[in-house]
């Protein structure tokens, strides 16, 4: 009853504040100060030296990756749209027209094959792959520490963060749905026009490879001890992962 | 947010690696990157400023000047930086787009000056941020418009080869082109205002007659006034069908506001001539005569505000357009309240809603007539809520019907004043220029000159007039010389042209002979300058001009004549006729004199005059049997009677 009051009593003030502000003429101008807390959060790396000590690679190259990372994100940080913007920009009808149309919603990269291709969804799991804090934004720290495991870390590194790539719900287990999304996303990339012309049913045959190869004991899951043994067992995939360490 | 691509290129290929799992292939592989690891800093000096950037921020945009191997031809190996030579202040923004990914136009910087150095750059002007965009197409839109204001006037150039019809549009167009055209153009406008005034005058009562009082003017001097309209329709419609006539596209002609305008305006005419018989139509008769008010619109063809106001009128049409859909709303809202408010009232004058409309619209405007007023309270009330919404509803939409007529008279003021300071502008233009052309000819001379002087001996340390031009003139100067060579004939200024073509006439009638020479002298300056005219029209490409003989003996007198001793008085060529010209006073100076023939350039093109020179060629050694070859010596010793005249 007293909570009934207090509100009422602060409708009726609220209601002459206005009145009072339409008879003197300045009804609109009190909009701006509620905006004024929404400052943009200006992210600072770590200094230099510690990046330097945390991560493999040496001071030149964490500034060029800083001075690309800066030039792209002025405040510091980037955010999901942007990743995924970013990202797309790599794969051919994927990036640049999505842009304009702003079509990143998840309706169009689930179910049906989009029409344009669509590296949203993988940009997305790459997002949460690198955003090891879970905040929602990648910091230069996150970034750097990531591409170090990439492309300067050891093989078992490298092995351990795809693993974290594929589990999707970090719950240390990939199990088929999970390894499914992967594989959609992947295919997704590629968009409509390949040769051959993709059928529905051939990212489900990659998933069950995938799982014929990875899952020793068949429960249907697949963890990170048989993830890792059974990639290096595999030749071609060992060299495809030294592939990219003078990307740098 | 800047979308360079390269420098997010070494991330995406990093994450790849989550690929490799799932990959059925091998991967092909990798392409090894032999260049030096380190990123460095390049300098680029644009016009003595230094700007430096990173290589990899150029490299983000290889299609353009500075991110491809373009910017290759412009290195400087001494000072090891890339020099571009144009504008500092343009470069800014250039390489701020590399830097920030946005292209940003500076709102100081001129629109052609801008996009020169974006085209040089190789940065197309659609990457122009959306803070910028709008601005630079509304620039770019008047720019434009400036331009195709300047071609317009282009249209009054009369062009060689018109037949009769074009002749004709272009004299219907532009009046001012031709003395026929104004004549017809001030007839017409003439007849449009008798027949205005005729109408009105025709409704006038002027006085009382035997059998009624009171008469208008048109019923009683019924044949004098039919005789005018049928001289005015006469003449509108003689108008109407040569227009239609020389109409390039009469389609068009037919389809444009003016011709529905003159037809409108003849036509009932017409009608009634057809319909007088019947008495029954004459009522209709009698109003189809409102519509002969319409040739008042004709004016304005002559009026330059008139299609001002109704292009205003055209281009504010959805302003229009709003203002009477408000309007409309508002009438009918006021009047169905006026209309229940004064239900109540005895004697009220708002019989019914579209009664009140009246009332409405003559409060809203302001009008105010008095003839329908409410009585009731509630009435009162609505009725001053009515009025002063009215004046609100208004004047909303006039502040843009008014901007919009500025703007557009204001654009018709400076196409006027540009047209009116473009023939000065030309003129001093075209004096800057053949400055240029008559170098070369002063240089020639100049150059003969200083070979005469070595040759008699004379002077044979005046080295200064060879030097007097720089490097780059005596190369242009060269290139002429081969033209000439080429061709095997010579340019000449157009005084002398002029001269020597009349006088190569004059030589074919050798009676006439002393009528030439007589005729240079005597001021006769008219049917020389119609001559001469006539002659132009047989070389379209010499512009002569109207009375050059006045200045032919004028420029003899102001002529050097050296003489050059051991000389026989034989000539070559067209020396020959310059010689015979000069016999008439020079009879005396029987030592060799070198003439050059001197063809003149009439514009900067100078290629045009060989093609005079030929016409001149023939026609002058055919009537003069005795001339010799058309060689042309100059510069060689044999007897040439040089004439060195100040231009």
């Amino acid at each position: 009853m007293a909570g009934c009051t207090t509100r009422c009593r602060q409708g009726v003030l609220k209601l002459i504040q206005s009145v009072q502000r339409l008879l003197s003429g300045s009804l609109a101008k009190d909009n701006t100060d509620d905006e004024l807390e929404m400052t943009t959060v200006c992210h600072r790396p770590e200094a230099l030296e510690q990046l330097e000590s945390q991560t493999n690679f040496c001071k030149q190259e964490l500034q060029i990756l800083y001075r690309g990372f800066k030039n792209e994100c002025p405040s510091g940080v980037v955010n999901e749209e942007t990743f995924k913007h970013i990202y797309a920009q790599f794969f051919p009808h994927g990036g640049k027209f999505l842009h304009h149309h702003m079509c990143f919603s998840e309706q169009i990269s689930h179910g049906f094959v989009s029409c344009v291709a669509d590296a949203s969804m993988y940009a997305h799991y790459l997002f949460n792959a690198f955003d090891t804090t879970n905040n929602g934004s990648i910091k230069f720290k996150d970034f750097v520490t990531g591409l170090s495991i990439l492309l300067r870390g050891t093989l078992r590194e490298k092995l351990e963060w795809t693993f974290h790539l594929y589990d999707i719900n970090k719950d240390g287990y990939i199990n088929r749905e999970e390894m499914t999304e992967i594989v959609k996303a992947i295919y997704d990339m590629m968009g409509k026009y390949t040769h051959p012309a993709l059928k529905g049913d051939v990212p489900q045959q990659h998933v069950d490879a995938f799982f014929q190869k990875m899952d020793k004991n068949k429960d249907g899951v697949v963890t990170l001890e048989e993830f890792v043994i059974a990639c290096q067992e595999d030749e071609i995939m060992m060299r495809s992962m030294q592939l990219f360490e003078n990307v740098m | 947010m800047a979308t360079g691509v390269a420098a997010w290129l070494p991330f995406a290929r990093a994450a790849a690696i989550g690929w490799m799992p799932v990959a059925s292939c091998p991967m092909p592989v990798a392409p090894l990157d032999h260049r030096r690891r380190q990123d460095e800093l390049i300098v680029l000096n644009v016009s003595g400023r230094r700007f430096q950037t990173w290589r990899t921020t150029l490299d983000r945009y290889p299609d353009t000047l500075l991110g491809s191997s373009e910017k290759d031809y412009f290195y400087n190996e001494e000072s090891k930086e890339y020099f571009f030579d144009r504008d500092p202040d343009a470069f800014r923004s250039i390489l701020n787009f590399y830097r920030t990914g946005k292209l940003h136009y500076p709102r100081h910087e001129c629109i052609s000056a801008y996009d020169e150095e974006l085209t040089f750059f190789g940065i197309i002007p659609e990457i122009i941020g959306d803070c910028c965009y709008e601005e630079y197409k509304d620039r770019k839109r008047e720019n434009l418009e400036r331009l195709q204001d300047d071609q317009e006037e282009n249209k009054d150039v009369k062009l060689p080869h018109m037949n009769f019809r074009e002749t004709m549009w272009r004299a219907f167009e532009n009046p001012h082109t031709s003395t026929m055209a104004l004549v017809f153009y001030y007839v017409t406008g003439f007849f449009i205002a008798i027949s205005v005034i005729t109408n009105v005058v025709e409704t006038v009562p002027c006085g009382s007659t035997a059998t009624q009082k009171d008469m208008p003017c048109g019923e009683r001097y019924t044949v004098a006034f039919f005789c005018m309209d049928t001289a005015c329709v006469m003449i509108f419609t003689v108008e109407y069908l040569l227009r239609l006539f020389a109409a390039p596209s009469r389609y068009r002609f037919m389809r444009s506001v003016m011709s529905i305008i003159d037809v409108v305006a003849i036509l009932p005419y017409y009608i009634g001539l057809v319909m007088t018989d019947n008495e029954d139509v004459s009522g209709a008769f009698v109003t189809l005569r409102v519509f002969r008010v319409f040739r008042i619109f004709k004016f304005s063809r002559h009026s330059q505000g008139l299609r001002i106001l109704g292009y205003t009128l055209k281009s504010c049409a959805s302003e229009l357009g709003f203002l009477l859909f408000s309007l409309t709303m508002a009438i009918i809202i006021f009047a169905t309240v006026m209309f229940y408010a004064e239900k109540g009232s005895s004697s009220s004058k708002f019989t019914s809603i579209p009664a009140s409309f009246w009332y409405t619209i003559v409060t809203m405007t302001t009008l105010g007539y008095g003839d329908m007023v409410p009585k009731t309270i509630a009435g009162k009330i609505f009725g001053s809520i009515c009025s002063l919404s009215g004046v609100l509803v208004i004047a909303l939409p006039v502040p843009v019907i008014v901007s919009n007529f500025s703007r557009i008279y204001h654009q018709n003021q400076r196409a006027d004043k540009r047209r009116a300071q473009k023939k000065a502008r030309m003129a001093r233009i075209h004096l800057a220029k053949s400055g240029s052309a008559n170098a070369f000819l002063l240089s020639k001379r100049n150059g003969l000159l200083h070979e005469l002087l070595e040759l008699t001996g004379a002077n044979s340390g005046e080295q200064k007039l060879s030097k007097s031009s720089c490097f780059l003139e005596s190369q242009h100067h060269h290139l002429l010389h081969c033209l000439e060579k080429t061709t095997a004939h010579e340019f000449v200024d157009e005084q002398l042209y002029e001269q020597n073509y009349l006088e190569a006439v004059m030589q074919s009638f050798p009676a006439a002979r002393r009528a030439s020479a007589s005729s240079r002298d005597a001021v006769t300056p008219t049917c020389c300058g119609r001559r001469s005219k006539r002659n132009a029209t047989a070389l379209p490409n010499a512009a002569l001009q109207p009375g050059p003989n006045q200045q032919g003996p004028l420029q003899e007198l102001s002529a050097i004549h050296i003489q050059c001793a051991d000389r026989p008085s034989r000539s070559a060529s067209r020396s020959k006729l310059n010689l015979k010209a000069d016999d008439v006073g020079r009879l005396n100076c029987k030592a060799g004199r070198i003439t050059t023939a001197i063809v003149s350039l009439p514009s900067p093109p100078a290629l045009t005059t060989p093609d005079g020179d030929n016409f001149l060629g023939p026609a002058a050694r055919r009537p003069p049997p005795s001339s010799p070859g058309p060689s042309i010596q100059t510069t060689s010793s044999s007897a040439n009677v040089v004439k060195v005249s100040a231009l």
